[in-house]
């Protein structure tokens, strides 16, 4: 593995090394000195042409943890409002002497483009409505926290897969480990051709979170409303919204996830967000394990097993 | 240097000429003074004869790509006339008629000789301009349709864009009973197709990228086949690739329309799975995008049974700085002029799907008749305007050879079967070789 840009590229077993890797990593974010010397002495770039707190963010800790030094370029404010294209960006920041490149671009494909132009590693932190893998491993590790294993689970993944980086990571990481997946939610933004072995695909609430072990909520964006996808957000909260009375359709040991940002009260409500079976803290915390996990994995860093 | 009045013998090819529908082996053509002349003519050996030994070659004439878009005026960092009249002679073509899309567009019969004497004065090409359909592109009031035609222009299209309201597309279509060329029509519907940048489906919805249901191209085909009907007019719908526009087109014929339509090479050749094995490289991006293999599969049939009675290469020369974006931000387009016939000849002939004389007439007689050109097939007298094939050369496309700035071709890297190899234009060679003869515009 020479670049993490995206989870359909993966074997099971290369998922299962980075969920083992970022589960004894994990213990790093809750020490009172967080710093391991893993990756002293190299250099990172988040390159972000999409505005994110959140992901950026836990890149830069998960960085600084491992002690590589970081620098966070923002596409919006840089070099490439001034005519450079986003190819000699990343060729100036690699010649800067970076070791490995984060990247978030709102056009799917940039990542595995960068991939093939540089010589270092690229991460990808998000392409478009492409994948989003770190998000996609930060949720397989938190289901497999809970539950022990993936293989044999039904996952429900609900809202709109269409546009949603992450349902596709999600989608393609839960498949390969051995899930069920359903995917849940407005016809106009259910992409048909994901369904196959191992994918089914309803416009039902009901019958798609029936008996889940799983519902990954998503994100539904005022957006999809003017691009005529939903009537809107109040109809499809009617329709597909995470209230706590349909949290009874799923198995009693359900685990609810969430990317974030959450619209409470739209996709999902307080009580279920706030409730028991919300790990989306517990995501949160996992991503900088799991970006740490493929930091060390990409830039062949050595770690001290805790003692 | 060949001197005009020097009598040319072409012998040893094989003759296909569409026009005349015509085959045949080991034939001989004698040109002087830029015509077909008869062997009669040059029997008393008053004027010297070069004979050009074509023995394993094909002989075609005319090759008309009657989509391209040379860019000029205005977009001269992409494609000018010279850059883009090499390329068609490299190509093996003798006609091309550039799109009105240019900058400023071609609304006014000024810009139409303009291109069209500036075409004779490099000579390596005839350029026929197409006029645009609106003043402006603008789509909102139609250009002085007749005086662009009597200033040259062969038919009027604002390609890039529909016409998106069908009142002005009724009159176009309606006015265009007065004259002598057709109304060429982008189809797409603009509402489905905004914001979207390649074909949607399997591959669009596993890569992440906004797609366009064929559809698109299909409601304003079906649209303008109504139209066409309502007023009589002569439609012809660009670079089609929809199942429903084939059912519009077959629909057309069977009432009678006068309906034509043509198809790119590359929509004959890839599929949008180019789209993935190319890496998201936007060289793939095209409008109307890549088609999945179901598609394509109905659009060669159409070609061989005549539906679609022409083949267009809809050469989009960009540069490749416009070319180095991410993919959506990327421009639209391919260059493909000089890969149209050996794209087309590897698909359509080499595939044992249709005989020379069908084939070359979708890049002769077809186009020649969609634009009412009246060419008579290489009879004593016509205008010796021929391309010399070889049928079996394999070749492999390398854009870095190409003699148009553009680049940009998705077809970089394949191997095709058969190629030009020598193009003459008005009775002149304007490539011999694959070397393209000195332009006389510079």
């Amino acid at each position: 593995m020479q670049d993490l840009l995206g989870l359909e590229d993966l074997t099971a077993r290369e998922i299962d090394e980075l969920l083992d890797l970022a589960q004894a990593l994990r213990e790093v974010v809750d020490r009172p000195i967080k710093k391991v010397p893993t990756l002293r002495g190299r250099a990172v770039v988040n390159l972000f042409f999409e505005p994110s707190t959140r992901t950026r963010s836990s890149f830069e800790l998960a960085s600084k943890y491992l002690s590589a030094d970081v620098i966070n370029f923002s596409g919006s404010h840089s070099s490439v409002q001034k005519g450079e294209t986003i190819w000699d960006t990343a060729q100036n920041l690699t010649a800067l002497g970076v070791d490995a490149v984060v990247v978030r671009h709102g056009t799917s494909g940039v990542p595995r483009q960068l991939a093939d132009l540089l010589r270092v590693p690229v991460i990808n932190a998000g392409d478009g409505s492409h994948e989003h893998p770190t998000q996609g491993l930060l949720d397989l590790l938190t289901v497999r926290q809970c539950k022990g294993t993936i293989s044999g689970l039904k996952v429900a993944i609900v809202g709109d897969v269409l546009h949603s980086r992450v349902a596709r990571s999600d989608l393609f990481g839960f498949r390969a480990l051995g899930a069920e997946v359903t995917l849940v939610g407005p016809p106009a933004l259910m992409p048909d051709s994901f369904a196959g072995p191992g994918v089914r695909i309803t416009h039902n609430l009901a019958e798609g979170m029936r008996g889940a072990d799983v519902v990954q909520v998503l994100r539904i964006q005022r957006e999809r409303q003017a691009g005529g996808y939903i009537p809107s957000l109040e109809e499809y909260r009617e329709r597909w919204g995470i209230t706590r009375h349909r949290l009874q359709w799923a198995d009693a040991d359900v685990v609810v996830l969430h990317p974030g940002p959450q619209n409470r009260g739209v996709e999902i409500d307080s009580d279920v967000l706030d409730g028991e079976s919300s790990r989306v803290l517990s995501q949160v915390t996992n991503g900088v394990a799991v970006r740490m996990a493929v930091l060390y994995r990409l830039l062949g860093g050595t770690y001290d097993e805790p003692r | 240097m060949t001197n005009r009045d020097d009598v040319i013998r072409i012998r040893g090819a094989r003759i296909i000429d569409p026009f005349r529908g015509i085959d045949v082996k080991d034939d001989e053509l004698h040109v002087a003074g830029g015509r077909i002349v008869s062997r009669d003519d040059v029997r008393d050996g008053s004027r010297p004869v070069r004979v050009v030994d074509a023995h394993g070659l094909w002989l075609v004439p005319r090759l008309t790509d009657m989509h391209v878009h040379l860019r000029s005026p205005g977009q001269e960092w992409k494609e000018d006339l010279v850059s883009g009249s090499q390329a068609a002679a490299a190509g093996g073509f003798t006609i091309v008629a550039p799109m009105g899309n240019t900058d400023p567009p071609v609304d006014i019969p000024s810009l139409v000789e303009w291109q069209r004497h500036r075409g004779d004065a490099i000579g390596l090409v005839r350029i026929f301009p197409i006029g645009t359909i609106t003043h402006g592109l603008q789509g909102e009031r139609l250009a002085d349709l007749y005086t662009l035609e009597q200033a040259g222009a062969v038919g009027f299209s604002d390609d890039g864009r529909v016409v998106a309201s069908a009142r002005l597309m009724r009159a176009a279509l309606s006015y265009s009973v007065s004259l002598r060329h057709p109304i060429i029509e982008h189809a797409e519907d603009r509402a489905l197709a905004e914001g979207t940048v390649m074909h949607e489906g399997d591959v669009s919805q596993r890569l992440g990228l906004p797609g366009v249901p064929e559809q698109a191209e299909a409601l304003i085909a079906w649209r303008d086949v109504e139209l066409a009907g309502l007023t009589g007019g002569r439609l012809h719908l660009a670079h089609v690739s929809s199942l429903g526009t084939l059912a519009a087109l077959a629909y057309a014929k069977r009432s009678g329309l006068t309906v034509s339509a043509e198809v790119t090479p590359h929509h004959l050749y890839l599929t949008d799975e180019a789209v993935e094995a190319w890496d998201y490289n936007p060289v793939t991006k095209v409008n109307p995008p890549l088609r999945p293999q179901s598609i394509r599969q109905a659009l060669i049939e159409a070609v061989v049974s005549g539906l679609v009675p022409v083949i267009a290469s809809d050469h989009a020369p960009h540069h490749a700085d416009e070319k180095a974006q991410p993919y959506s931000a990327a421009p639209y387009g391919i260059s493909g002029l000089e890969t149209s016939l050996g794209t087309v000849l590897t698909v359509l002939l080499h595939s044992g799907r249709m005989n020379p004389v069908d084939l070359f007439a979708r890049l002769s007689k077809g186009p020649d008749q969609v634009m009412g050109l009246n060419y008579p097939g290489l009879l004593t007298g016509a205008e010796a305007d021929l391309t010399l094939i070889d049928p079996n050369a394999r070749w492999t496309v390398d854009p870095a050879r190409f003699y148009s700035k553009g680049h940009n071709t998705p077809m970089a890297g394949e191997q095709l079967t058969g190629r030009a190899v020598a193009t003459m234009c008005r009775g002149r060679w304007t490539m011999r070789d694959g070397e393209v003869l000195e332009a006389d515009g510079e």
